[in-house]
């Protein structure tokens, strides 16, 4: 950034926040979804921590996720491909919505409704391998949040809260998407404007965010 | 770029970031199926988690373009993170490291896997020895 840029932007900081007026120059619903989200990404920091806490002192050794988390088709297991699945279906989501974001800004109700449409679906397949993942974890291998057989017994109620908590974003964020998608296509915000897609579109990319960091956390590291 | 135009870009951006976080998780992926360990271990995942965090937060959620009064009150209070998380692995590895020097615990166990636990063909048989014995 240059010195010009800086000190504009620090003028500008100044300028928000010293009149007796509206700090933040967005719509309203923006700056309550980010406030929604920064309390969120404390909830998340706390499991996560709470996670780095648990892990540094259980008396017995932390299951290793690699083994725990491969899948065979057919051949030789292939370590965490789940995972790396369910992570490719998410970013690839993010980029659905980001598009989604875009069209709504150009109006283009058609499009917006099918990439949101479409990200909702994506989400509901994450939703869906992950119901897969917890009940091979819980029937086969035979995981519970009290014990397991691999090693630390910390490792089910981890596992569980993290990624359940996480579930439950992304179930919650497709019904949100598609009750936005529905009434952009119904019409509700030629008036208003379609500031509601940014702010749906915001919910989503955190819960892609959350993910990065549950994907190196949890299971790469 | 008034609040009023709202968050509009081309499309072109969007485009690169997502194929760069494609790339960026691939490289995650590689790490492990590449059976890196260690300190590089950590620094590659940690590398990698941080540039597709930072290109999400920056690029598709926008922050990038906000004004600087948004920027801060989004990205300053989780800052405060950073210090919880830093006091619990003082405490964490203050903790593991009296067990492993007063209390005998080994610091190189390693934990079961499902390939252990499952085995192959022959576990079955084992197992069903087992319980005849009893």
């Amino acid at each position: 950034m240059s010195e010009a840029a800086i000190s504009e932007s620090n003028s500008t900081l100044v300028d928000d926040w010293s009149a007796d007026k509206q700090a933040y120059h967005v719509p309203w619903g923006k700056a309550m979804m980010w406030i929604f989200l920064v309390s969120d990404t404390f909830i998340f920091t706390c499991f996560l921590t709470s996670y780095l806490h648990v892990r540094l002192t259980t008396t017995e050794p932390w299951p290793l996720q690699s083994e725990i988390f491969a899948l065979s088709f057919g051949g030789d297991p292939i370590p965490l491909i789940l995972i790396a699945i369910m992570t490719f279906i998410l970013i690839t989501s993010s980029g659905t919505m980001a598009l989604a974001v875009n069209f709504g800004y150009r109006k283009d109700k058609v499009k917006t409704f099918w990439f949101m449409v479409a990200t909702a679906a994506f989400g509901a397949s994450f939703v869906g391998m992950q119901a897969f993942e917890w009940s091979k974890l819980i029937l086969e291998e035979g995981v519970r949040p009290w014990s397991n057989p691999f090693g630390a017994p910390q490792f089910g109620s981890i596992f569980f809260m993290i990624t359940g908590f996480h579930g439950l974003h992304v179930t919650a964020g497709v019904i949100y998407l598609l009750t936005v998608a529905f009434k952009v296509k119904k019409g509700h915000y030629d008036k208003k404007g379609y500031e509601i897609v940014e702010i749906a579109g915001l919910y989503w990319h955190f819960v892609d965010l959350v993910w990065v960091f549950i994907f190196a956390f949890f299971y790469l590291l | 770029m008034s609040a009023e135009a709202g968050q509009q870009h081309p499309l072109g951006i969007y485009y690169k970031i997502w194929i760069l976080l494609f790339v960026l998780s691939s490289f995650s992926y590689a790490v492990d199926f590449f059976e890196v360990q260690g300190g590089m271990r950590w620094a590659l995942v940690l590398l990698f988690m941080a540039l597709k965090a930072g290109f999400i937060v920056a690029i598709f959620m926008h922050v990038v373009w906000e004004r600087m009064a948004l920027v801060l009150t989004i990205l300053g209070p989780p800052l405060v993170l950073l210090l919880l998380i830093g006091l619990m692995s003082v405490e964490g590895f203050y903790i593991s490291g009296t067990r492993v020097q007063y209390m005998g615990q080994d610091p190189n166990q390693v934990a079961l896997t499902p390939s252990d636990l499952h085995g192959g063909g022959h576990g079955e048989e084992e197992e069903h020895a087992e319980e005849e014995a009893h």
